[in-house]
């Protein structure tokens, strides 16, 4: 997985190519935990992003559960295998998921 | 038919995964489908690993069956670990919001979503999970 981060004012831009899975979704829990409270708008830019599994989804609902409290998740550039797994999973309704 | 058996650490999932794409090699399997596989694969494999053994640890085996002429594959999953059937595990409530819906137990329902036909035995000792699906 690749991760990279622009900030601009209080909102801030991962971008994360590659999968999300068991062995790497912990690098973004880590991104999210260190997320400093200024922020009020995350955008997850799945731009590249190939796979998602349950651990991704985790990571992803970690982000959402703390950008609820103190501002917004979107979600970017969804690739269809991945916006699958989110139907499938109903995340995708809980997720700002953008066309 | 392939088997690989490994620890059960989740370090190993490279090495199903490897063996799985091998046996899909030449099967025209479309790539929606190879993808939906892989994430079948993590997620038995990854609850094998994280739940099957005490701090010991323990090994899995893998195996990996191609039928072209019915387009079938199988994948099986055996384990020495704590008798446990995962496929009698309560859904999760997938229409929870973000604050309610708890962090976990999707990986057996993507399973169940994904796959065609799943089967659990506990024999001699081995926790073998079975799970089929059509490739075309």
């Amino acid at each position: 997985m690749k991760l990279t981060k622009t900030q601009d004012n209080d909102a801030l831009t991962c971008c994360i190519s590659g999968r999300l899975d068991t062995v790497t979704s912990p690098d973004l829990i880590k991104e999210i935990t260190i997320l400093p409270a200024e922020i009020k708008l995350l955008v997850l830019d799945f731009e590249g992003l190939e796979y998602i599994s349950s651990a991704g989804i985790r990571a992803v609902l970690t982000a959402q559960k703390k950008m609820g409290k103190q501002g917004a998740l979107k979600l970017r550039h969804v690739c269809p295998a991945v916006q699958e797994v989110f139907e499938l999973t109903g995340f995708a309704d809980i997720l700002d998921i953008e066309k | 038919m392939a088997t690989v058996t490994v620890p059960a650490q989740t370090e190993q999932l490279g090495r199903l995964t490897e063996l799985l794409h091998q046996q899909l090699e030449g099967t025209s399997c479309p790539s929606k489908t190879v993808l939906a596989l892989e994430l079948v694969l993590e997620e038995a494999f990854v609850n094998i690993a994280t739940h099957a053994y005490t701090q010991d640890g323990g090994r899995v085996s893998f195996s990996c069956q191609v039928d072209k002429q019915l387009g079938l594959v199988t994948l099986c999953f055996k384990d020495q670990g704590v008798p446990f059937d995962p496929l009698i595990r309560l859904e999760p409530d997938i229409t929870l919001s973000a604050a309610e819906r708890p962090i976990g137990g999707l990986g057996i329902y993507l399973i169940k979503k994904t796959m065609d036909k799943c089967n659990y035995a506990y024999n001699q000792g081995y926790n073998i999970l079975t799970l089929t699906k059509r490739i075309r």
